[in-house]
């Protein structure tokens, strides 16, 4: 049969993140079908289109889907479960809220954050924040994933795919919404850069993540990032915390400064494929997994950095 | 308003757990084990309604084996009114955790259910939707904030890119994320009160349900670690290394 891929958008922009998730889904069977779920969102829908290995996108249009609420994502996918042997979602927030809500629907297990596809019904996934690799195969008829988007590349464009309406049932209103209150930000997103610059409680303030962080991070046309010391101590918005409970990144680049390395920031960025620690303190766990270390007070340290690139 | 709790006993998140020598599992002996902390601030929010006299009894369940207790004494420490253990020894899903969660809440009534929003040893964020749906329930998933308001409570999430603000009707599923409050201490008088406090007990059999395993772990591995790298001297030379040794600078 098919693989249903639930799209990830804000009504008018599809997400990285659902390019993604169609190369994880391709490994699952190659008959890729996306679902856009929203209100008038038919140019989502005709980007979906154009994602190599996606044989149909199928569209839901509808007021009680506008605000991606769960309840009525979930029972649109689960309605769908006849037509399909797999569902796969990136395991986005939203991903994560909608895909166990879904299994459940199914009577079927979730397998969370899914980082390899070993066969059609055996995944890899990480527990214990990263220190354990898990293989399970999963018994049931049809499966549900979450799947870590930094673990598989976007799949890329080609000709587009035809495009269908699909029917929804209003179920009972649950839940609405109230407001959305959505940090803005020039800088790439977190989880796709290909630069991230993160901060830690040694920045001390926010106004110090402004000053001295961010035009290094700009420089390198950087995300920024930060570890939860630096997200609690209101230095930065939730939505930059990387590490077990927050974003999982594998940039290029991943620039860690005054992070002492926790393990559960480690877990949020360990599979970055060069790690650069600036820390003050020479026994700071973060050098132990560093590829490049610097013992130097981060006030000196970034600002020079900045001032030794090419264009600074 | 009765508010349920459900409570995981996990390895201290501090502890870096390792395989047993054959990889057929995880070493747990002598591990220091307590609450999952997502667990202890969805407790310490039930406890606050209560203070609040927006709830009038706080329960908190725990499926697992007989030392599930020890958790389930702590989250009656911190101010919970009563516990019930589903006991078993077998390993169990998240699918199969939610079942038995709606089970006790089909007894018990609550009008309001909160979880940790994962668990952090498994780190499946899995339960407390599944719960949801079960029941037919709204859900509220990574709260930051919640507000109880006459029939409905209303929830701000932490969501990709921002925070989001939902009304649900009640009864509904709530899952705690880390900045909903700084769960308290429990005193010592009131570990000695806790120790009064009622704690049932049941088996999956009671409720009907049979404890099933849908995933088979065929592997456990510890992945290869990363190999600390080399220290360099200057602002300077880290720059030229970026560029011409790791290429990832143009
Ligand atoms: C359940 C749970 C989940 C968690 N989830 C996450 C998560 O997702 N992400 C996360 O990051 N954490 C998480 N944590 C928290 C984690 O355990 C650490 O507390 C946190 O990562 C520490 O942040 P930090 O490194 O910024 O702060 P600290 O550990 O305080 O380290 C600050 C570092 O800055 C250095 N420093 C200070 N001043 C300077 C200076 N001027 N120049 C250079 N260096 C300086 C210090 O030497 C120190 O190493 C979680 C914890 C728990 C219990
Ligand atoms: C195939 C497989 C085999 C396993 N084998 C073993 C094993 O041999 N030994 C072992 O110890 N574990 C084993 N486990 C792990 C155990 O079954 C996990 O507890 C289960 O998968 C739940 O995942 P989670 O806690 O990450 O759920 P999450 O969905 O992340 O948990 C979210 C929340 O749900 C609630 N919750 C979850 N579990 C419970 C519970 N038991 N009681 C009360 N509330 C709860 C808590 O509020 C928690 O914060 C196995 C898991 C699988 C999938």
């Amino acid at each position: 049969m098919s693989v249903l891929v639930l799209a990830e958008h804000n009504g008018l922009v599809l997400d990285d993140a659902t390019a993604r998730a169609v190369t994880a889904a391709i490994l699952v069977d190659p008959d890729v079908h996306v679902l856009v779920a929203g209100r008038d969102c038919g140019a989502v829908a005709a980007r979906a289109a154009m994602l190599a290995g996606v044989a149909k996108v199928l569209i839901a249009d509808d007021g009680d889907l506008a605000d991606q609420l769960c309840e009525p994502l979930a029972g649109l996918i689960a309605g769908l479960g006849e037509r399909y042997d797999a569902f796969v979602a990136p395991a986005t927030t939203s991903g994560k809220s909608v895909m166990p809500r879904v299994a459940a629907l199914l009577d079927v297990m979730q397998i969370s954050d899914v980082i390899a596809v070993e066969a059609p019904d055996r995944f890899r996934r990480p527990i214990y924040a990263g220190n354990i690799i898990q293989t399970v195969r999963s018994r049931d008829s049809k499966k549900v994933l979450t799947i870590r988007t930094s673990a598989f590349s976007p799949a890329p464009s080609e000709h587009a795919k035809p495009i269908e309406p699909v029917n929804f049932q209003r179920g009972p209103h649950l839940s609405s919404f109230v407001a959305k209150v959505m940090a803005r930000s020039d800088r790439p997103e977190l989880t796709s850069a290909r630069i991230v610059v993160s901060g830690g409680r040694g920045l001390g303030s926010a106004e110090n993540f402004e000053a001295v962080l961010a035009p290094l991070a700009d420089a390198l046309g950087a995300a920024l990032g930060a570890s939860r010391a630096a997200v609690d101590a209101g230095f930065v918005s939730n939505d930059l915390q990387v590490g077990q409970t927050g974003k999982i990144v594998a940039p290029d680049l991943y620039i860690a400064c005054g992070i002492s390395g926790a393990i559960q920031h480690l877990a949020g960025m360990k599979d970055s494929k060069v790690i650069v620690a600036i820390n003050k303190d020479p026994e700071a766990p973060i050098f132990q997994v560093a590829d490049y270390g610097l013992v130097a007070d981060l006030f000196e340290a970034v600002p020079e950095i900045r001032a030794a690139m090419p264009a600074g | 308003m009765r508010i349920m709790v459900a409570v995981k006993r996990v390895v201290d998140p501090n502890v870096k757990v390792r395989l047993l020598a054959d990889g057929s599992g995880i070493d747990l002996t002598g591990l220091k084990m307590t609450m999952n902390p997502f667990d202890e601030i969805a407790v310490e929010e039930a406890v606050r309604l209560r203070e609040l006299a927006i709830a009038s009894e706080v329960l908190v369940v725990s499926i697992g084996p007989d030392k599930a207790t020890e958790t389930l004494r702590t989250a009656l420490a911190m101010g919970a009114d009563r516990g019930l253990l589903i006991k078993t020894d077998a390993p169990i899903e998240p699918l199969s955790v939610a079942k038995l969660l709606r089970a006790a809440a089909i007894e018990e009534k609550p009008d309001l259910i909160l979880l940790g929003k994962q668990a952090i040893d498994d780190d499946c964020n899995q339960t407390g939707q599944m719960l949801a749906a079960q029941l037919g329930w709204a859900q509220g998933t990574f709260a930051s904030n919640l507000a109880v308001e006459g029939d409905a409570v209303t929830v701000t999430r932490e969501v990709d890119g921002g925070s989001q603000t939902v009304r649900l009707v009640l009864p509904a599923v709530i899952t705690v994320d880390l900045r909903l409050n700084e769960p308290r201490y429990a005193s010592l008088p009131n570990i000695m009160k806790a120790k009064k406090k009622p704690i049932a007990e049941r088996q999956p059999a009671d409720y009907g349900i049979v404890v099933e395993q849908r995933l088979e772990i065929v592997r456990l591995e510890e992945p290869a670690g990363r190999l600390a790298g080399i220290k360099v001297g200057s602002a300077t030379e880290l720059v030229e290394r970026l560029r011409s040794e790791a290429g990832v600078l143009s």
